[in-house]
């Protein structure tokens, strides 16, 4: 359902390098693809681009990025924005800042349907609480009526994914989702996701530096590394018999509990 | 990273107008303090009230003296005191605030509520008051403006000195035995002046204008001096009379004067983000 | 609440501070015996004057009954024209007053507009021209731009008649045109100021992560400015105009001298240059219960307008 073919980003301030250079990969309905690599590989710049969010005055892409079929690349701007946050949602890294901080958490979360539906207040409202609920986020009617300030990140990490299903999008592009939160927290987000994805469907693209979250996670991976993707495979198949040098490094990176014993 | 190439190369336009037109600015200033093309003072009673023309410039006043000769001289009074202001302001400001940022404590508590209660009031108030007590005069104009200009100065010291202190070759400069004002002098000033610059530039923008407004209500320098703030009050009267030139030359020169001063600190403030 | 009532007391400490150090900086230096009785009176006699004043009491005593008649509206008797203080500065305050509120408008109504229509487009043909124009307008004292309105408006085009506030009173309509003139002189200096905080103001909000958000949900640039950016963006700038409005006072004392206009600003400069202390004392802590009282709700504003601290 989403395919990018020679996907090439380039920022204008240095158009000798590309940021992202040829990567092309196939996702199918109902999957979860982990894209792996260090920080600037493209991971993030490929993400953007797919959720259209890059600034176009100052990168130059060439490629293609079909979801269902649709061209998103360099598409009409008002086409793209009755996609964005209806059939394609976005969870960020940072949950602390990407919310606005001067507005409720309920307005927050049912914006998208405000945005693409013609639901009045209530049906909205009432769509929010469910997703919010959804989300596993405890009181729902409470933390309507919160600010982002007064919310752990744990939980606005909740909110911000109850924003992102609460239009019942077809993609779930989750950008390092988990990377900004404590350890026992990044593990309740990750199931929290793998039950989004069997209980609804949505397909996943799940981006993280870290190869260890993305095992837990991803049926599939591909890894990044200079703006290329190295490798594709399925997860254990990937860890476990990396083929690519990079990948070998950056498994061989992950420190395990043998290796400090040793 | 990326964003900041790109910037890097629109040019910064602020810094090269601004320390243009205060190059001219100074430079006709300094001219104005060894040679004008007239006694500023000198009465022509065959040169009332004319409109500019090569002989006078910018023409003359009711009493055929040189309008251009004036300005020069009125100029250089009002970049006086804005020197001596800003010098005070940013001396006494510097002292202040590396004292207060780098020692803390209640000192630095004390001392930044006084400047917080200071810079609460519109200082053309608190200047007309401690004018008010002083008596007018250009000395007493020098001293009540330039200490309502420390604490704008103290402030952005005192935040860069509290800010350095904590760094690790700050740490490891007193570890090898440096006092603590030959740290204060030798090690964080240097690091002081990409703040400090703006601040002087803008305090000499922020002079000029409290001068003129002084100056031109009249309780600034003494009737006998010129300066640019009192010549625009005299002007004033020409104005009704239908003699328009006087005023606007007077008060462009102010306004090229504060511009320049304010497009340099604002030029040398973008080169400090960059 | 309790945060209001801290301020509270902020507040009228801070009165009492200024009012004490006006009132002794004053009575210090203004021994008015000499100037009232002239130079050849007896010691006697200004031995008596200065007994009749009260000026041989302690200091803070003379400062307790000023302080107790002034909050009772008794601000003393001016040395110069021997009446009440309260009504040389009642009448004259109204003028101010007017002309301040007028400029505040001005401010809110014109800044407000153009500043989010610079940052609509940044770097724009529009965004360039209000930048430009913006900077060279904060360069000009606000007393040359009264000249120049003056000059414009009143010589060139007679909209109004300079110098010719008495013959405006009573006439609302006339009253108003004249005062125009003044108000847009303070304004305009606070407009340019308002239109650049307030433009760099949204474009730093509009680089925050908040808004990439927003975008993702299907946004244009002019939703995402609206629905979220703005809101964010005005929390410093309501701060910046309230306060502003103690600028705009002081501001007033030197337009005050270029139109002309007997305002409470004229009434200072008046006294301050015939010594006359009482009617400074009065003024000086009229504006500065202006400036706290407006720092005061500056605050209350902030409060109210910012979740963040409104529920800390």
């Amino acid at each position: 359902m989403l395919d990018v073919v020679d996907l090439r980003v380039r920022y204008l301030s240095r158009p000798d390098k590309y940021a992202v250079d040829g990567v092309s990969f196939h996702m199918d309905r109902g999957e979860i693809l982990g894209l792996v690599g260090e920080s600037g590989s493209g991971k993030s710049v490929t993400a953007m681009a797919i959720s259209a969010l890059l600034p176009r005055r100052k990168t130059e892409c060439s490629g293609s990025i079909l979801l269902d079929g649709k061209e998103m690349l360099n598409a009409d701007r008002e086409a793209v924005r009755r996609i964005q946050g209806k059939e394609l949602s976005v969870v960020f890294q940072e949950p602390m800042t990407s919310l606005d901080p001067v507005m409720r958490i309920g307005p927050q979360v049912e914006e998208s349907l405000r945005i693409h539906t013609k639901m009045t207040a209530a049906e909205r409202r009432a769509a929010a609480l469910q997703a919010m609920a959804e989300a596993e986020l405890p009181d729902p009617e409470w933390i309507y009526r919160k600010y982002p300030h007064e919310l752990s990140g744990g939980m606005l990490q909740r909110v911000m994914i109850a924003a992102a299903i609460v239009s019942e999008p077809k993609l779930l592009l989750a950008d390092e989702p988990t990377t900004a939160l404590d350890v026992t927290i990044q593990a309740q987000i990750l199931e929290l996701l793998k039950k989004i994805n069997r209980e609804r469907g949505t397909t996943i693209l799940f981006i993280s530096h870290n190869l260890n979250v993305v095992r837990k996670l991803c049926s599939r991976v591909a890894v990044m590394h200079k703006g290329k993707i190295v490798e594709t495979g399925t997860a254990e198949g990937v860890f476990y018999h990396p083929q690519d040098p990079y990948t070998q490094r950056l498994i061989a990176a992950i420190p395990t509990r043998e290796k400090h014993l040793r | 990273m990326k964003k900041k190439q790109y910037k890097e190369k629109k040019k910064n336009w602020f810094l090269y107008f601004g320390g243009a037109i205060v190059v001219v600015m100074v430079v006709l200033i300094l001219l104005g303090y060894v040679w004008t093309p007239y006694d500023p003072n000198a009465m022509d009673g065959a040169a009332k009230a004319q409109a500019p023309s090569l002989l006078h410039l910018m023409g003359t006043d009711n009493f055929g003296r040189d309008i251009f000769s004036r300005v020069l001289q009125g100029a250089g009074t009002t970049f006086f005191i804005a020197l001596c202001v800003v010098a005070i302001g940013a001396v006494c400001g510097t002292v202040i605030g590396a004292l207060t940022g780098y020692f803390g404590g209640w000192g630095d508590e004390i001392l930044m509520r006084i400047c917080d209660s200071i810079t609460a009031f519109p200082s053309i108030l608190l200047a007309l008051v401690m004018i008010a007590v002083l008596g007018p005069g250009k000395w007493n104009v020098i001293i009540v403006l330039g200490i309502l200009f420390i604490p704008s100065f103290a402030r952005i010291v005192r935040g860069e000195y509290a800010k350095c202190k904590d760094l690790n070759y700050i740490k490891s400069a007193r570890l090898m035995g440096a006092g603590h004002v030959r740290i204060m002098v030798r090690h964080i000033l240097p690091n002081i002046w990409p703040v400090l610059l703006p601040a002087i530039s803008i305090g000499f923008n922020n002079a000029v204008l409290a001068e003129a407004s002084m100056s031109f209500l009249g309780v600034g320098v003494s009737p006998t001096e010129a300066s640019l703030g009192r010549m625009l009050s005299d002007a004033q009267s020409y104005l009704l009379r239908g003699l328009p030139w006087y005023a606007l030359f007077v008060g462009f020169t102010i306004v090229l004067l504060i511009l320049g001063f304010s497009l340099l600190g604002e030029g040398l403030q973008q080169r400090r983000r960059r | 609440m309790h945060y209001l009532l801290k301020k509270f007391c902020t507040l009228i400490i801070t009165l009492f501070i200024v009012s004490l150090l006006a009132f002794c900086a004053f009575q210090l230096i203004g021994d008015p015996t000499t100037s009232m009785l002239g130079t050849n009176a007896t010691p006697e006699q200004v031995e008596a004057l200065r007994h009749e004043l009260g000026f041989d009491r302690p200091l803070l005593v003379q400062y307790g009954d000023w302080l107790i008649h002034f909050v009772q509206g008794d601000m003393g008797t001016s040395y110069s024209y021997n009446m009440p203080v309260s009504e040389m500065v009642g009448s004259r305050i109204m003028v101010t007053f007017i002309m301040t509120m007028m400029a505040f408008i001005m401010t809110v109504v014109v800044s407000i507009p153009l500043g989010i229509f610079a940052a609509r487009r940044e770097g724009g043909v529009f965004d360039r021209i209000i930048t430009a124009f913006d900077q060279i307008v904060m360069s000009i004292p606000p007393f040359f731009i009264g000249i120049l309105l003056t000059c414009v408006f009143g010589l060139i085009l007679h909209v109004f008649q300079p110098g010719s506030f008495d013959a405006v009173r009573g006439h609302p309509v006339a009253y108003i045109t004249y005062m125009i003139f003044p108000a847009l002189s303070i304004a305009i200096p606070r407009i340019a100021m308002t239109v650049k905080m307030l433009r760099s103001s949204i474009l730093e909000q509009m680089g925050q992560d908040y808004i990439r958000t927003a975008y993702s949900r299907g946004l244009n640039r002019d939703g995402v400015l609206w629905g979220h950016a703005l809101r964010n963006a005005l929390i410093p700038v309501v701060t910046f105009v309230a306060v502003s409005v103690a600028e705009m006072v002081a501001g007033s004392i030197v337009i005050e001298q270029v139109f002309s206009i007997p305002g409470i600003g004229r009434l200072l400069l008046a006294s301050i240059s015939s010594r006359d202390i009482p009617v400074v004392q009065a003024i000086v802590v009229i504006l500065a219960l202006w400036v706290v009282v407006v720092n005061f709700i500056a605050d209350v504003l902030y409060q109210y307008i910012d979740p963040r601290i409104r529920l800390n």
